[in-house]
């Protein structure tokens, strides 16, 4: 008879660890959107005719309405802090197999004229010189180096009042 | 109309950071087992079987076909049900609506997780939409973070304030056999512990734990047969609402649970639920959400969270006791943490709950969170409904 004990150090695991690629549609509004960054740096949003709610970026469908969108909106390249985090755990970012450079501030950011809050990093890590309610304006990548994604916004910056 | 339907027995794993002496198949066993010997029925009683986990958590995927040695559905209907941190809530309703059609008795729902064997934050960023989201979302903590960065700025809540919730979730979970992380902590400790991301504290935050849950439903007439004093779900209600993280209005409060509660009360009669309710098994994945969900849950008026449980209203001894089982803040294994809600609020209905038991449970509150802010809400009580 061979036992069924076992020591906790003598347990197995097997390991994984290959990159499975995927590749995502943007779609007609994505793509527009970003192509609107790279020739005029500034946003796209769309309104939603039944609702009146202007979401950035734009999408084809209000979920509230269950309804296609077709009225684009141009929007400026600032906004306001709705809310925000500084992130300061160290993670591999699923994206990139890499760390993610930390600290950083994940930042729910309402552009002015829409109705939707949009996500991206603001380059202030100081709790003490972010809040919520602040001005943020987009600071865009080099135009050669822009590659039609959310990168091409390299960051917010906090407006001076 | 619906039939009456109750809960009639629980089973949960004993919660850890990590079980590598079991597979997921075996853990799911242990649990299955654990709610059979609670109601005394044989696997062989179960008409159906409906079971959940995160997706790609343990990048298995298919968990209805592969758990069937553990879940015991060799040869019986058994569906997944995966709706994010909901997911055991929704697995809860799912078993409710088999039995409550009438075409199914007993019905046994499992929800489980093995968190160790993923990178949790890597698979829940995962989650998020790939083109907009994905490049500066950095996983389930800095969302709720976001919330109560808004929040604190709403109201004036302080990082203190917060840190109550886990000093409370922490030391109920004393009692609890079951839980992770059993041991208490103060205040202080909270505020000194590392500051993941603003304002959220390693103390703030839910543990990763590898566990698993199965709570067996049964129908009226079956159910009274099976144990003298069944739990009978009295309401539940679901409000799924976003997708994209920017459509949310933290403004507004947690819409989506001020909706399903509101529907849930409704159908259970309950007008002043902090008075009505004899207990509440919250899904509080972090502090903050101890404060700022009581609100909309009713409990207390909005910007009142914090006084709230400050003044000791949601202590094992106040008004309305919040997580005797110790909450989330001590176990989570993400696809059973929902159904361990449902099945600690049942194992009070049923006096069941041995040294966290609240004394003489009539009716008793479980909720559900998870997805882009959803809720699920589920209402128990002693009475036939
Ligand atoms: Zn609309």
């Amino acid at each position: 008879m061979v036992s069924t004990e076992l020591g906790y150090d003598q347990l197995l695991s097997i390991a994984f660890s290959v990159p499975m690629p995927y590749e995502w549609s943007v779609g007609v509004y994505g793509s527009l959107f970003f192509h609107e960054i790279m020739n005029h740096n500034r946003f796209l949003g769309v309104r939603c005719p039944d609702c009146n709610k202007v979401y950035m970026p734009p999408r084809r469908l209000c979920g509230p309405c269950f309804k296609e969108l077709d009225e684009l909106v141009v929007l400026p390249n600032e906004g306001t802090i709705e809310a925000f985090s500084i992130v300061n755990y160290p993670f591999v970012d699923p994206n990139t197999g890499e760390q993610r450079p930390i600290p950083y501030t994940y930042g729910y950011i309402r552009i002015d004229g829409a109705d939707t809050i949009f996500s991206h990093i603001i380059n202030e890590t100081d709790t003490r010189l972010i809040q919520v309610g602040m001005k943020v304006k987009a600071v865009f990548r080099e135009k050669e180096l822009m590659q039609g994604n959310v990168q091409d916004i390299k960051h917010f910056e906090i407006v001076n009042p | 109309m619906p039939g009456s339907v109750a809960i009639v027995g629980v089973g949960q794993t004993d919660h850890r950071s990590h079980r590598p002496d079991v597979n997921g198949r075996e853990m799911i066993y242990e649990a299955v087992q654990r709610a059979l010997l609670d109601c005394e029925l044989s696997i062989n009683h179960i008409d159906a079987i409906i079971i959940g986990n995160m997706d790609h958590f343990e990048s298995i995927n298919y968990v209805d076909t592969w758990s069937v040695e553990g879940s015991g559905a060799i040869m019986k209907p058994i569906m997944k049900v995966s709706t994010g941190g909901t997911t055991g809530a929704s697995v809860a309703i799912a078993a409710y609506y088999h039995v409550a059609s009438g075409l199914f008795d007993r019905v046994l729902a499992i929800g489980w997780e093995k968190n160790s064997e993923s990178d949790t934050t890597g698979a829940i960023i995962t989650c998020s939409d790939p083109v907009w989201d994905r490049f500066s979302y950095s996983g389930a903590i800095p969302s709720l973070a976001t919330e109560a960065s808004a929040y604190m700025n709403q109201y004036g809540v302080t990082q203190e304030d917060a840190a109550r919730v886990t000093v409370r979730d922490r030391g109920n979970a004393v009692n609890n056999p079951h839980a992770h992380l059993r041991k208490p902590v103060s205040i202080h400790e909270v505020l000194a512990s590392p500051m993941l991301a603003y304002p959220i504290k390693l103390l703030d935050i839910c543990p990763r734990s590898d566990g698993a849950a199965a709570v067996i439903f049964a129908s009226d007439g079956i159910a009274q047969r099976i144990t003298p004093r069944p739990a009978w779900i009295k309401a539940c209600s679901v409000r799924h609402t976003y997708t994209w993280f920017g459509d949310v209005d933290y403004k507004q409060g947690l819409v989506s649970l001020q909706r399903a509660s509101a529907e849930a009360y409704l159908r259970a009669g309950i007008k002043s639920p902090a008075d009505e309710l004899d207990v509440a098994e919250l899904y509080l994945p972090y502090s903050y959400a101890g404060l700022k969900w009581i609100e909309d849950l009713g409990f207390c008026a909005r910007g009142e969270g914090a006084g709230f449980v400050e003044d000791g209203h949601t202590d094992i001894a106040g008004k309305i006791p919040v997580n005797p089982s110790g909450g989330v803040l001590s176990a989570n294994c993400i696809g059973a943490t929902a159904l361990l809600r449902v099945g600690e609020a049942a194992l009070q209905v049923m006096g069941k709950a041995g040294p966290r038991q609240i004394p003489d449970v009539k009716q008793a509150l479980a909720t559900g969170f998870g997805g882009c802010f959803w809720s699920d809400v589920l209402i128990l009580g002693s009475g036939r409904p």
